[in-house]
């Protein structure tokens, strides 16, 4: 850096001079001699300039070499830092001691926000609540999302059952079923519970719910007090469910080292594909999702050794056209799209109304009519006016719910795809046979 | 605009459309003239926008469509809910926090510096309270690291289940902090009182009405834990924690606590909801791992992908996507174009950063051919991004978080790609 200062500074001036004599030489051929003596007095002057400025370029240099001393200084303690700090994006180490900065928090402070309870009991306050009393304050408080026996509505967190689950493919992990600890039931409850109106749950209602919730898990009795006295005997379900982080010893031992490059396997075939459960958004952003069957996927093979080029992919014939009939891929396709229903819908044998009607048997069904649901308005003026559920009015009505029957208490933003609409059309037919 | 141009534009435009879906780009550029080159453009004529038009501003409308997006079904609540960063349509590594993934408990929060205080009490020499103020006062780092949630690639543990790199591998950012070291603020407070800090503990926790708190073993938490303020140069976003959000290089992202108001330390873990009920993972026999804090090595092909399909046809064609290691530095990615059968190592966009994004590239010369493209990432500790079988022998199918398996993307002879599973 400190080289190129001097480079900068020295050609530009002595460059303005050479230009200006080059202009002189040219002038003598194009202007004649009367312009001679006054081009002759500028060169003077410019020489003059010239020399000022070499004189001030002299002392530039002068400045410039301190500068270039002052540099080699910095980058000399620099150095020296590094070697010390290896690293010159840390902080300066007599910068580390403490700034005293913040002020003491009061003991009131502490005490408003360090409400955290300990797995042993510490942090708890003095209190004591019953089940009795507990279901009631759940009732209330807690069941609209919960269920009155905590078993969850709709897609809101189950908190009691699902004990001996935990091996199954879809474990059900409850408070009951999987918490280890009782205090991260009281804390969680007390401190973030219920939904939406945090932290206004007095000492003596939480020990009441946690002792519901064990209640409704069958863990305790009816008569069961939960106070901070007891707090500490009481032992959870799971509480030696858990293991510490094994990974280092059972994974990173296994899976550290030189992976393969080549002929890693003998061939490789296409297992599952994520069409066939098509659970993605509506938007995702493309118009691409491709509806072939599995049958369309090519297997790819080893090249054969040494040759280390792409493996080659023998296609397969598409499988035959649908039947226009009964079309059990459009019923099962239907399955899958019905779960975006069945969190509020059931059918089958037995269905009960859940959050939604159950819709067994629903085409040709008179529209709001499944007794014992409580339905909205709209429905149930269709149901006056004798209106009946055909493909058509299913289709229109599950594109747009809202739209199509004002005031609808359904929460759902509608199926949008032609393909989706036939199917769960399909589907329900299927149900109700 | 005389007649004759004009069937021409309309020609290029029909042949550009029979392209699109062709192989051969470009093609007609070589025997018709270019109507956006040869005839006068309106950008070219009439003057723009001026500046201060958008004081704050936002990508042009061209590309409303790499936004955030929400699976509905998988919660029963936008509020306590999650969407999924566009990373199919970024490059680089910096994530720009308006597309940046958001995880809410109890929703986002509007909490203004003013009114934002953060407490340290517990095993400390002298409980303090800071005001934000306090914190832009403290010698401050800059370091960029990657935020993962731990479920992220969650809903891939049963079977190929989202179509889209934005869905299966959304749950993650990448951004430059600012901040003070959490050991700085630590000291601040003194940490005499706690003694042996072997097995010490310190507990983080919200602001907001989840009031989400994690415990961090003293040693990471004197180790590189920022109390940031600042992400990519700017004032951190509402939703990723505005003013100040905890930053656990490496660790699962539900510890990188928002609206971060308390810092306690104590002598054992709080064993909060969020480190036992959820964030850990049940194996098949039905007992669960908890404290699995570290998100492994991992990495994931953004294009082409379901959301990207190849435009082009055969020729030149740039693979890229993101890899990653909570362990420390992405030393090397290797791509395979059948399912696992031969692998190439690809190209880093630039030298692995420790804990923070590293972007690959393969550039090939595509035949037309179907692929199946995965991409499997190495880390300096020797550690190579299993497969999802692999995982799946050691850990069954439902653990639901710390999904890091290879991913694979089906790519058919028209360049569409799907999320698929294989042998
Ligand atoms: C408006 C709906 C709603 C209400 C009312 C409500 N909750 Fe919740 N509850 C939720 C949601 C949503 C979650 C999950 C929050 C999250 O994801 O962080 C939850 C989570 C829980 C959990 C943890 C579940 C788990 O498996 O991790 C418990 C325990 C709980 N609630 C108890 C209660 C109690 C007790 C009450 C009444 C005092 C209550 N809730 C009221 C919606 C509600
Ligand atoms: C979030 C819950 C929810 C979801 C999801 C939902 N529904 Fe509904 N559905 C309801 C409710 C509540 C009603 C009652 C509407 C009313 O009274 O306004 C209803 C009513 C209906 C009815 C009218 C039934 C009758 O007896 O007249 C049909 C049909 C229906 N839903 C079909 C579906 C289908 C098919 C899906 C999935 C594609 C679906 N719903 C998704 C909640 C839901």
């Amino acid at each position: 850096m400190s080289k190129s200062l001097n480079q900068v500074f020295l050609p530009v001036i002595g460059g303005t001079a050479l230009a200006l004599s080059a202009a002189l030489l040219f002038a003598n051929m194009d202007y004649g001699q009367k312009k001679i003596g006054s081009l002759e007095k500028r060169v003077e002057q410019v020489s003059l300039q010239a020399e000022t400025a070499n004189k001030r370029a002299d002392e530039e240099a002068a400045v410039v070499s301190e500068l270039r001393d002052k540099i080699a200084e910095i980058q000399e303690a620099a150095a020296a830092r590094q070697a010390n700090a290896a690293d010159l994006t840390e902080v300066a180490p007599g910068n580390d001691g403490k700034l005293g900065l913040g002020r003491e928090a009061q003991p009131a402070e502490v005490a408003a926000w360090d409400v955290d309870v300990l797995p042993d009991g510490r942090g708890l306050p003095e209190g004591k609540g019953d089940a009795y009393w507990g279901e009631e304050v759940f009732a209330e408080k807690c069941a609209s999302c919960h269920g009155d026996f905590a078993e969850g509505v709709d897609n809101w967190p189950v908190l009691a059952g699902g004990f001996d689950t935990l091996g199954d493919k879809d474990p059900v992990k409850t408070v009951g079923s999987y918490w280890p600890y009782l205090s991260t039931v009281w804390d969680y409850v007390h401190r973030s519970m219920p939904f939406g109106e945090a932290q206004t749950l007095t000492a003596d209602e939480t020990y009441a719910i946690v002792a519901y919730i064990l209640y409704s898990n069958d863990l305790v009795d009816d008569d069961f007090e939960l106070s901070h006295e007891n707090f500490a005997e009481f032992e959870m379900y799971n509480r030696d469910g858990f293991v510490i982080d094994d990974r280092p010893e059972l994974e990173y031992a296994k899976w550290r080292g030189e992976p393969c490059m080549e002929n890693c396997k003998p061939s490789v075939e296409i297992t599952m594909r994520a069409t066939f459960l098509d659970v993605t958004p509506e938007d995702g952003g493309e118009s691409v999702m491709n509806h072939a069957t599995a049958d369309d996927t090519p297997t790819f093979v080893a090249a054969a050794p040494s040759t280390g080029t792409d493996a080659t992919a023998t296609e397969e014939a598409p499988s035959a056209a649908a039947s226009p009939s009964v079309d059990p891929a459009l019923v099962a396709a239907g399955e899958k799209v019905f779960k975006k229903c069945g969190a509020c819908h059931a059918v089958g044998v037995g269905a009960k109304n859940k959050s939604g009607p159950h819709l067994n048997d629903l085409i040709g069904r008179q529209m709001g009519s499944v007794e014992g649901y409580k339905y909205s308005k709209g429905f149930v003026a269709a149901n006056e006016e004798g209106r009946v559920w055909d493909e058509v009015a299913l289709a229109e009505f599950l594109a747009k719910p809202r739209s199509y029957m004002k005031g609808t208490k359904m929460a759902f933003s509608g199926l949008k795809k032609q393909n989706d609409l036939d199917a769960i059309a399909a589907y329900l037919k299927s149900v109700g046979e | 605009m005389d007649a004759k141009t004009r069937t021409s534009r309309r020609s290029f435009l029909k042949g550009s459309v029979a392209i699109a879906g062709a192989s051969v780009a470009g093609a007609a550029s070589a025997t018709e003239t270019d109507p956006l080159i040869t005839e006068i453009q309106d950008w070219a004529s009439i003057t723009g926008a001026g500046v201060d038009e958008t004081p704050y501003g936002m990508p042009i409308s061209f590309e409303k469509d790499v936004v955030r997006r929400n699976v509905e079904w998988l919660t029963a609540s936008p509020i306590s809910s999650i969407n999924f960063t566009p990373i199919h349509a970024l490059d680089g590594t910096i994530t720009p926090q308006g597309c940046a993934f958001e995880r809410h408990h109890s929703g986002a929060i509007e909490l203004r510096k003013e009114d934002y205080r953060l407490m340290i009490n517990g095993l400390v020499d002298k409980p303090l309270v800071f005001q934000y103020t306090d914190l832009e006062r403290f010698p401050r780092e800059n370091h960029v690291y990657f935020c993962e949630c731990a479920a992220n690639t969650g809903m891939e543990w049963a079977g190929a289940q989202l179509n889209g790199a934005q869905f299966t591998h959304g749950m993650i950012h990448n951004m430059e902090y600012t901040g003070v070291p959490l050991r700085t603020l630590l000291n601040e407070a003194g940490l005499g009182a706690a003694g042996d800090l072997k097995d010490k503990w310190v507990y983080v926790e919200g602001a907001d009405a989840s009031s989400n708190g994690r415990s961090i073993p003293m040693e990471k938490a004197l180790d590189d834990v920022l109390v940031a303020f600042k992400a990519n140069g700017e004032a951190l976003r509402m939703e990723h924690g505005y003013p100040v959000r905890l930053v656990v290089p490496g660790w699962e992202g539900n510890m990188w606590v928002k609206w971060l108001r308390r810092i306690e330390v104590s002598d054992m873990a709080v064993e909060s909801r969020e480190e036992t009920s959820k964030y850990t993972d049940v194996y098949e026999n039905g007992t669960a791992r908890k404290w699995t804090w570290v998100m492994d090595a991992k990495s994931v092909i953004t294009s082409p992908s379901p959301q990207m399909p190849i435009p082009h046809g055969k020729g030149p064609l740039v693979i890229s996507g993101l890899a990653w290691s909570g362990h420390g530095k992405i030393t090397r990615v290797d791509v395979s174009r059948d399912g696992g059968i031969t692998w190439q190592t690809a190209r880093l966009g630039r030298q692995g950063d420790t804990k923070a994004l590293t972007r690959f590239y393969l550039d090939i010369d595509w035949d037309g051919n179907p692929m199946l493209l995965q991409s499997r990432a190495m880390d300096e500790t020797g550690y190579v991004q299993p497969t999802k079988q692999q995982l799946r022998e050691m850990r069954g199918e439902n653990a639901v978080y710390h999904n890091n398996c290879i991913q694979t993307w089906f790519v058919d002879e028209n360049g569409v790609a799907e999320n698929v599973e294989v042998s």
